[in-house]
C-alpha cells in the first residue's frame, strides 16, 4: 500500500472541509465540515501508523482520542449553536455581527444584548430544581 | 585702605536693590486690598518711604566715598592731562566678593571704586533721589505707584552696579538689568498701545546693541585672559591692534544702543512715552550715561584702537548735528529734550573720540544735572498744562514762578551760556576736539575736522532750539486751554489750573538748579578762552536768529526759519521710516511668510497625515464586518501565502 | 511484499481508491448540497466510506469505532441539532454565504499546497499491510498499557465537555447575575 493514496485522499477531504467551513452559512453545516477535516486527519494518522509499523500503536490510539475529542467538541458546539439560536433566532454565521463596530451594523443583529438578550423569558430563575424545567429546546446530550 | 569703604560701596549698590524688593513685596497689604484702579493711600506712602530713604542713604554713602577717593588723589590734575588715566587719578578701591569658576575665564564678583566711578555714582544717586522725591508728587494719583518706584530703585541699583563693577561680566549684569528696567518704566502706562510699543522698541533696539556689546566683552576678556577690569586695562597695551579694534567696535555697538547714538538712537525719542521723571532718570543719569561711562571705563583700549575712535567721531558728528536739527523742529517739549539728549550724548562721544574722557565725563556730569533739571521742569510744565505740545503752552513765566527760573538755568546750560555749568563742560569738549584737529594723535584729520565742524554747527543749533523752546513755553501769548480737557491721557492726567506744581516736585527742581548752575566751576581749570568765546558767540548767533524770528511773530513757531528743511527735521530725517522699510517691513513680511508656511506646509502635513490615516483606516475598517467566516478566510489565505513563500523563498 | 511503482495499483489500493472516491464525492456533496438534511445523510456516506478505508488499512478497531461514533452518534446528534434549530426540510437557497468564491479559492489553494507537499514527500513511501495489527486486542493493549494516562485525561475532558454542554444549553441555570 503506497502511503500517497490515503495521504492525498486525506488532503482532499481536508480541503473540502476547509471549503465547507468558509462557504457554508448554517452553523450546523460548518460543524459538519469541521468533522470532515477531523476525519481527514484521522485517515492520515491511520495511514502513517501503518507505514511506520508503530509497536505502540500511537497513530491508531491517537485516532481514537481524536474521535472522542471530536464527539465532545460537537456536543459543546451544538450546545453553543442552540444557545445562539435561542437568543438570536438564527444560526446563520454571517448574520452574527457582534464582533463588528457598533455603528457599522448593517442589520442590527450585532447588538451584543440582542433581541433575545433576556434568555430566561419564563421567569424560571427561582424555580431551580430539575423538576421545574420548562419545555424548551435543549442540546448537548453527548 | 582697610576702612569700611568697600562695605559702603556694596551698600550703595545694594540699598536701592533691597528697596526695590521691599517696594514690590511689602507695600501692598493683600488682605486689605482696594478695588483695582483706585489709589491705595497707605501703600502709596509706604512705597514713597521705601523708595526715598534708601536712595538718600545711598547718595550720602556715594558722596562720602567720593570724598575719600578725592582726598587720596592728587589735589588738582594738570591741565594738559585730558584723561583720567594719565592724570594721576588712578587711585582706586577694589574688593572682590567671590570668584565664579566658569571652567574658562573666571568671573570675579567684585566692586571697584575710582574717581570716575565715584563721581558717576554721586551723579546717579543725586539724580535718582531727585527723581524719587519728584515722583512722589508727580505720581500722586497713580494706582501703580509702588511698582513704579520699586522699578526706579532697581534701575538705580543696576546703574550703580555698572558704575562700581570691578568685572566686565558684573558690569554686563547691571547693563542688562537696566535694559529690563527701561522697558518696564517706559511701558509703565501700558494701557496705551503706543506706550508699550515704545517700551518694546527701546528694549529691542538696545538689545541689538547689547549683542555686540556682550561679544565685545568676550573678545576683550578672552584676549586679556581675565574679565577683571584692572587686569584687562593692564593687558591692553600688549594686545594686538586688530583684537582691540574688533573688541572696541563691538562694544561701541552696545554703547550706541544704550547711549542712543546713530544708528541705534531711534528708541530714545519714543521713550518719551514713559512718565516724565523716568525720562529725566534715563536721560540724565542712568541708561544713556552708561554707554559713555563704559567707553570712559575702557578708555585705554579705545585709545589704542584708532579706527574705533574714527568711527566714534563720525557717529558723534552725525548724531550731534542731526539730533540738534531734529530738536529744533519738534513741537513736543519732551521730544525736544529727547533729541537734545541724543545731541549732547554725541558731544560726549565726540569728546571721547577726541581723546579726552575727562572732558566727556565732565560734560556727562553737568549734562546729567541740567538735563535732569530740564526734564523735571518740563514735567512740572506738562503737569500744569496737561499737554506735551508747545503749541498749547506759552506765557507761563507769570504763573510758574519757580519752574521758570529753574528751566531758564537749564536751557542756558544746555545752550552753553556762561555761567551755567554747560558752558564749561561744552567748552572743555570743544577744546578737546580742537586739540584733536591739531595734534592728530587720536583721530585722522578728516574725522577730526568733520567732528569739529559739526560740533561748532551744533553749538549754534543747540542755542537755537533752546531759545525756541524757552520762548515758546514761557513767553508770548498764552495758548493754554482754560477748559477742562475732556479725557485726560494717562500720564498727563491733569487739568490746567494755572498753579505751580506741588512742593514735592518743586524741591527737587530747586535743588537741581544749583548744580546745573554752579557745577561748571569745578571744571573751570579746563576752560580755554578762545574756544569759549567762539562757542558762546556761535550759540548766541543761533539763539539770536530764533529770537528775531520769534519777535516778528510771537504766536508763530520760530522753527519756520528752517524753511524746507523743517519737515525732514521734524520727522528726524525719516530714519524711523527708513528703518521701517529696511528692517521692520521685511521682517514682518518674512514673519507672515513663515506663519503661512507653518499653517499650510507644516500644519498641512500634520493635518494631511491625520486625514490620510483616517482615510486609510476607513478603508481598513470595512474589513471588520464582524463576520467570523471572513476572518478565518483571511487567516487561512495568509497562512497559505506564508507557507508558499517560506517554501519558495526559503 | 516489496515496494513497487505507484502504477498500476494493487488490488488493495484499488479498493482504497474506490472507497476514497466515494468518500470525497460524498464529502463534496456535504458542502454543496442545498438541503441541510441531505448534507447530514451524505456525511453518513462519507464517514462509512472512510470506515472502509480504515478496514483496508488494517485498522479494524478504528473502523468500527468510526462506524459506531461518527455514523451512529455524531450524525444523530447533528440531525437533532438541525431539528432543534428549526432548519427547513426542503431545499433552501441560502445555505451558502456570500463568501463562496473566496472559500473555493482558499480551499483549492490548500488542496494544491497539501497535495503537492504530500506527493512530493511520500512518493516512495510504501507500507506493507499486516492483517491483525489494528485488531481490538493489539490496540487495547497499546492504549491501556502505554497510553493510559492520556486516556484518563481524555475521560476528564469528556466529562468537562458533558457538563459544559449541559450548562450552556440549559436555560434554567443562569449566571451569577
Amino acid at each position: 500500500m503506497h502511503v500517497v493514496y490515503p495521504a492525498v485522499l486525506a488532503a482532499l477531504l481536508f480541503s473540502i472541509g476547509v471549503y465547507g467551513v468558509l462557504a457554508r452559512r448554517n452553523t450546523i453545516l460548518v460543524l459538519m465540515s469541521v468533522e470532515l477535516m477531523l476525519n481527514a486527519v484521522n485517515l492520515n494518522l491511520v495511514a502513517f501508523d501503518v507505514w511506520l509499523g508503530d509497536a505502540l500503536h500511537g497513530g491508531q490510539g491517537l485516532t481514537l482520542f481524536v474521535i472522542v475529542i471530536a464527539a465532545a467538541e460537537l456536543g459543546v458546539g451544538l450546545a453553543i449553536v442552540l444557545a445562539v439560536f435561542r437568543n438570536r433566532r438564527t444560526v446563520a454565521v454571517d448574520r452574527l455581527h457582534a464582533l463588528a463596530e457598533p455603528g457599522d451594523d448593517p442589520d442590527g443583529s450585532g447588538d451584543p444584548d440582542g433581541p433575545g438578550g433576556s434568555d430566561d423569558p419564563d421567569g424560571t430563575q427561582d424555580s431551580g430544581g430539575p423538576g421545574a424545567r420548562p419545555a424548551r429546546p435543549r442540546g448537548g446530550a453527548v | 585702605m582697610t576702612g569700611h569703604e568697600m562695605e559702603a560701596a556694596v551698600a550703595v549698590v545694594l540699598l536701592p536693590f533691597l528697596a526695590a524688593v521691599a517696594g514690590l513685596l511689602a507695600t501692598r497689604r493683600p488682605w486689605r486690598a482696594t478695588p483695582p484702579g483706585s489709589v491705595d493711600r497707605n501703600a502709596y506712602w509706604r512705597a514713597a518711604m521705601i523708595a526715598v530713604l534708601p536712595t538718600l542713604v545711598s547718595m550720602l554713602l556715594a558722596i562720602w566715598l567720593f570724598t575719600i577717593v578725592w582726598r587720596l588723589s592728587p589735589p588738582a590734575p594738570p591741565v594738559e592731562a585730558r584723561s583720567f588715566w594719565n592724570s594721576g587719578w588712578s587711585c582706586l578701591l577694589t574688593g572682590d566678593l567671590t570668584v565664579i569658576d566658569t571652567g574658562g575665564i573666571p568671573i570675579t564678583v567684585g566692586l571697584r571704586v575710582d574717581v570716575l566711578a565715584a563721581l558717576l555714582a554721586v551723579l546717579v544717586t543725586v539724580v535718582a533721589l531727585a527723581v524719587q522725591i519728584y515722583s512722589v508728587g508727580y505720581m500722586r494719583d497713580e494706582p501703580r505707584y509702588p511698582s513704579y518706584s520699586a522699578f526706579i530703585s532697581l534701575f538705580t541699583s543696576a546703574m550703580l552696579l555698572v558704575v562700581y563693577a570691578g568685572d566686565l561680566i558684573v558690569l554686563y549684569v547691571g547693563w542688562e538689568v537696566m535694559g529690563l528696567c527701561s522697558y518696564l518704566l517706559i511701558g509703565h502706562w501700558w494701557e496705551d498701545r503706543a506706550n508699550s510699543r515704545a517700551a518694546v522698541k527701546a528694549f529691542l533696539v538696545t538689545r541689538l546693541g547689547d549683542v555686540g556689546f556682550l561679544f565685545g566683552l568676550f573678545v576683550l576678556g578672552a584676549a586679556a585672559g581675565s574679565f577683571r577690569i584692572d587686569d584687562v586695562l593692564a593687558e591692553v597695551a600688549y594686545l594686538p591692534t586688530p583684537v582691540l579694534v574688533t573688541a572696541t567696535m563691538l562694544i561701541l555697538l552696545g554703547v550706541a544702543g544704550k547711549s542712543a547714538q546713530v544708528p541705534l538712537h531711534t528708541w530714545l525719542p519714543d521713550a518719551m512715552a514713559g512718565p516724565t521723571p523716568i525720562s529725566a532718570l534715563i536721560h540724565a543719569a542712568t541708561m544713556v550715561a552708561a554707554g559713555i561711562f563704559v567707553v570712559a571705563r575702557l578708555f585705554p583700549a579705545f585709545l589704542l584702537a584708532r579706527p574705533t575712535l574714527d568711527a566714534l567721531a563720525i557717529v558723534a558728528s552725525l548724531g550731534m548735528l542731526g539730533a540738534a536739527l531734529a530738536a529744533l523742529a519738534q513741537d513736543d517739549l519732551k521730544r525736544v529734550l529727547a533729541y537734545s539728549t541724543i545731541s549732547q550724548l554725541a558731544y560726549m562721544a565726540g569728546g571721547l573720540a577726541a581723546g579726552s574722557d575727562l572732558a566727556a565725563i565732565f560734560h556727562l556730569v553737568t549734562h546729567g544735572a541740567f538735563k535732569a533739571l530740564l526734564f523735571l521742569c518740563a514735567g512740572a510744565v506738562i503737569h500744569a498744562v496737561g499737554s506735551n505740545l508747545m503749541k498749547d503752552m506759552g506765557g507761563l513765566r507769570r504763573s510758574m514762578t519757580i519752574t521758570f527760573p529753574a528751566m531758564t538755568i537749564g536751557f542756558a546750560a544746555l545752550a552753553g551760556l556762561p555761567p551755567a555749568s554747560g558752558f564749561f563742560s561744552k567748552d572743555a569738549v570743544l577744546a578737546a576736539i580742537e586739540h584733536a584737529t591739531r595734534s592728530g594723535e587720536y583721530l585722522t584729520d578728516a574725522a577730526a575736522w568733520l567732528l569739529y565742524g559739526c560740533a561748532l554747527l551744533t553749538v549754534a543749533v543747540t542755542g537755537a532750539y533752546a531759545a525756541r523752546a524757552w520762548l515758546r513755553t514761557f513767553f508770548g501769548p498764552s495758548r493754554v486751554h482754560n477748559v477742562s480737557l475732556p479725557e485726560p491721557e494717562p500720564g498727563v492726567a491733569h487739568v490746567y489750573d494755572g498753579r505751580e506744581a506741588p512742593a514735592s516736585m518743586l524741591w527737587p527742581i530747586g535743588a537741581l538748579s544749583v548744580p546745573a548752575l554752579l557745577l561748571g566751576f569745578a571744571g573751570a581749570g579746563l576752560l580755554e578762552w578762545p574756544t569759549a568765546v567762539t562757542s558762546v558767540v556761535v550759540a548766541l548767533l543761533g539763539a539770536g536768529a530764533v529770537y528775531a524770528a520769534w519777535r516778528s511773530d510771537p504766536a508763530a513757531d520760530p522753527a519756520r526759519v528752517l524753511g524746507p528743511l523743517r519737515a525732514p527735521c521734524e520727522r528726524a530725517f525719516y530714519i524711523d521710516a527708513v528703518y521701517y522699510r529696511l528692517f521692520v517691513a521685511p521682517v514682518l513680511w518674512l514673519a507672515r511668510a513663515v506663519a503661512r508656511t507653518d499653517d499650510t506646509v507644516v500644519d498641512g502635513a500634520v493635518r494631511g497625515s491625520g486625514r490620510l490615516a483616517l482615510g486609510a483606516s476607513g478603508i481598513l475598517r470595512r474589513t471588520q464586518t464582524g463576520n467570523a467566516q471572513l476572518y478565518i478566510t483571511g487567516i487561512l489565505a495568509g497562512l497559505l501565502i506564508i507557507t508558499v513563500a517560506a517554501v519558495v523563498l526559503g | 511484499m516489496t515496494a513497487t511503482g505507484l502504477w498500476p495499483p494493487t488490488a488493495q489500493e484499488v479498493v482504497l481508491l474506490l472507497l476514497g472516491v466515494v468518500a470525497a464525492a460524498s464529502a463534496l456533496l456535504v458542502v454543496t448540497t442545498r438541503q441541510i438534511v441531505h448534507a447530514a445523510l451524505w456525511l453518513v456516506v462519507s464517514f462509512g466510506a472512510l470506515a472502509g478505508c480504515y478496514l483496508v488499512l488494517t485498522a479494524e478497531f478504528v473502523a468500527w469505532v468510526q462506524v459506531l461514533i461518527y455514523v451512529g452518534a455524531v450524525v444523530v446528534l447533528l440531525l437533532f441539532g438541525i431539528m432543534l434549530t428549526r432548519a427547513p426540510i426542503g431545499p433552501s437557497a441560502d445555505l451558502n454565504s456570500g463568501n463562496k468564491v473566496m472559500a473555493a479559492i482558499v480551499a483549492l489553494a490548500t488542496a494544491a499546497v497539501l497535495v503537492t507537499t504530500v506527493v512530493d514527500g511520500f512518493r516512495q513511501a510504501y507500507a506493507p499491510l499486516v492483517p491483525g495489527r489494528g485488531a481490538a486486542k493489539a490496540l487495547g493493549a497499546g492504549i491501556f498499557r502505554n497510553w493510559v494516562l492520556p486516556f484518563e485525561a481524555l475521560s476528564v475532558l469528556l466529562l468537562a465537555a458533558l457538563i459544559g454542554a449541559i450548562v450552556i444549553s440549559r436555560t434554567d441555570i443562569g449566571g451569577k447575575d
